[in-house]
């Protein structure tokens, strides 16, 4: 409003002004933080939380979750059993808990492969002109079967495993990381600094490395974390019809599948790694979402 | 030396564009149709135009940004519109670009330092620390940017002085020509005055010709030594600065210098308002394209297309008739 003016004039004029405004309420970097961006915060904090309760499963009070015990079969959830026991007497709390990490290690080891893969793939579908038409329509092709379907159709030629788990559902969600990037890099390629590069003979794989990769990262990251919680759905749908996780290994989705018979009556077997799944999924979303806003709020139409 | 700094003759850009009801088919799309002219050393040429009329294109070409057609392109008498990349980009250093938007043409990411010293690298322009530093640091004083600019990032600056590092970039390979591609067309009135005196300035000391895309004629009297006038892909008229802007043949360039606003409130004169839209380039009109805004069009502006042919010293239209200068 009022330029500032040396010496008492100054300080005069600044003291006749009204309180139009309220100061700022001050917050802490962290508090400032959460206020900015709930939702990487909140996301955050529970995939963390998630993510801990994998590593640490061992010493979070569990058992063997493999250990059978028929006389303790089918028991409610009590002080002894959080969870409840299972069918074989297995207890459910254990299970769930260990479950975690099949789940988080398929989400996010998908979430970073098929972003390896399809920046690649986009990478040269955006600059190779002539190989473009041919990826994209395999990308197509890839698209156009639903990405449940090409998994369990890749996982019936192979074994059961979490690796082949993998590999299926990578190979499931590549094309949507392939095709965002080649859409990226078909827009940066005409800016006009990417085009005085190349008049200033930087070659290629420079301009790829400095121009145009570091600006698809936004995009990348928030699509990353989108394939990381559809992964992570994807691997309990595989387990939960058998096509998935071998049973040995309790994964949400299989622990699901032994409890579905018996739904009706004991659905405490069903419904913990139910929402242990979907909160998971919920707070991974909930951190794609947050990233997307607080990286470029004109990504919101584009995803 | 002598010939031409660059000879362009007879280029041609054909875009290729989805036409028919659903888009299945492919039409030519002509943007540069058939376009030749020389730059010297030293030399200002202005291409003017309106949007679309295939001005940039020529500069886009003629920087290899893509490929012409068909027409040749030399350098210093040597061929450069069909080299492949590996042999081009030696060349590259002798060819640098300004473009319009101060904004997008600097990497958001990169500091000014990074950006100058991307050029100096690709050609081993400097070797050492020190020296980078120094090069830098004359990059900087050339262009009226604080050396202290050096570490910060784009955003930091005003888009005239954003517009200087961008100059600063392409003198940085220490080029014989620069295409000004609306160098100064999205700048303040007062900084734009700045930018042209500053090439004005490096023309004179550093003997660089510029090829000054515009669609500005008002922009382009101040520096230019020849302007020739595009419309519709093709070169309609070139002239000298002096011959253009006193004694303007074609109508279009009439029609053009007519719209420069005169600061002189007093002035009064009639100014020619060209009726209707420039044709679609994928149907250009028969005969000389301007007919169809022309004022003075006949029957055989609409069936024979006109050649450049001389009015005057150095000086060419594609007129048929030899039309008394425009009253006013």
């Amino acid at each position: 409003m009022s330029a500032r003016l040396p010496g008492d004039a100054g300080e005069a004029l600044a003291e006749a002004l009204p309180e139009l405004l309220s100061p700022p309420r001050r917050r802490g970097a962290v508090g400032g933080f959460i206020h900015r961006h709930p939702g990487i915060a909140a996301g955050g904090a529970l995939v963390v939380l998630m993510a801990a309760i994998a590593v640490f499963a061992p010493i979070l009070g569990t058992v063997d979750p493999t250990a059978l015990a028929p006389a303790r079969r089918l028991r409610p959830p009590s002080a002894m059993y959080w969870f409840g026991t299972d069918m074989l007497g297995r207890d459910v709390y254990s299970r769930v808990i260990y479950g975690a990490r099949v789940s988080l290690v398929v989400g996010f080891a998908v979430a970073v492969l098929a972003s390896l893969l399809g920046t690649a793939i986009g990478l040269v579908g955006g600059f190779v002109r002539w190989l473009d038409a041919l990826l994209m329509r395999v990308m197509d092709g890839l698209m156009s079967i639903p990405s449940i379907l090409l998994a369990i159709a890749l996982m019936a030629l192979t074994r059961g495993s979490v690796r082949n788990v993998v590999i299926a559902i990578t190979i499931a969600e590549v094309p949507r990381v392939a095709r965002l990037v080649r859409g990226v890099v078909l827009g940066l390629r005409e800016l006009p600094y990417v085009e005085a590069a190349v008049a200033a003979g930087t070659r290629s794989p420079m301009i790829i490395l400095r121009h145009i990769l570091p600006n698809t990262l936004a995009p990348l990251s928030v699509q990353a974390t989108y394939i990381c919680a559809s992964a992570m759905i994807t691997e309990a749908i595989l387990s939960f019809i058998g096509a998935g996780t071998p049973p040995i290994i309790p994964s949400w989705g299989n622990i699901m599948a032994e409890g579905r018979a018996l739904w009706q009556v004991k659905p405490y077997l069903v419904f913990f790694p139910a929402a242990f799944l979907s909160v998971t999924v919920l707070a991974v979303n909930l951190l794609g979402d947050g990233l997307r806003d607080a990286l470029d709020p004109r990504l919101a139409r584009k995803l | 030396m002598t010939g031409p700094l660059l000879d362009v003759q007879d280029l041609r850009k054909e875009f290729a564009v989805r036409a028919g009801r659903f888009g299945f088919g492919r039409a030519a799309l002509a943007a540069v149709d058939g376009v030749s002219f020389t730059i010297s050393r030293g030399e200002t040429l202005s291409l003017v135009g309106e949007s679309g009329c295939g001005k940039s294109t020529v500069g886009r070409a003629i920087l290899r940004l893509i490929a012409p057609t068909a027409g040749e392109i030399r350098l210093d008498g040597q061929r450069i519109d069909d080299l492949p990349e590996h042999r081009l980009r030696p060349l590259r250093r002798r060819i640098q670009v300004v473009f319009q938007d101060p904004f997008s043409s600097l990497n958001p990411r990169l500091t000014v330092g990074e950006i100058l010293a991307e050029p100096l690298r690709n050609f081993g322009l400097v070797h050492g620390r020190a020296a980078r530093v120094e090069r830098l640091g004359q990059l900087a004083d050339a262009v009226g940017v604080a050396r202290e600019a050096l570490g910060r990032r784009p955003h930091e600056f005003s888009g005239g002085q954003r517009q200087r590092i961008g100059i600063a970039r392409a003198l940085a390979t220490e080029p014989e020509l620069i295409v000004c591609d609306e160098a100064v067309s999205a700048l303040d009135v007062s900084v734009k005055a700045q930018i042209i005196n500053l090439f004005a300035d490096l023309q004179d000391r550093l003997g660089l010709a510029l090829l000054f895309i515009s669609h500005d004629l008002a922009v382009v009297e101040h520096l230019t030594h020849r302007v020739a006038v595009m419309y519709l892909g093709r070169i309609v008229e070139t002239a000298p600065r002096r011959a253009l802007f006193a004694a303007p043949h074609h109508p279009y360039t009439r029609a053009l210098l007519s719209s420069v606003p005169v600061p002189d409130p007093t002035a009064t004169r009639r100014r020619i308002v060209l009726g209707g839209d420039v044709p679609s380039p994928l149907a250009p009109p028969p005969g000389c394209r301007f007919h169809t805004r022309c004022p003075f069009a006949v029957e055989r502006c609409r069936v024979e297309t006109p050649a450049l042919r001389p009015v005057g010293e150095g000086h060419r239209s594609a007129c048929h008739f030899d039309t008394a200068p425009a009253p006013g």
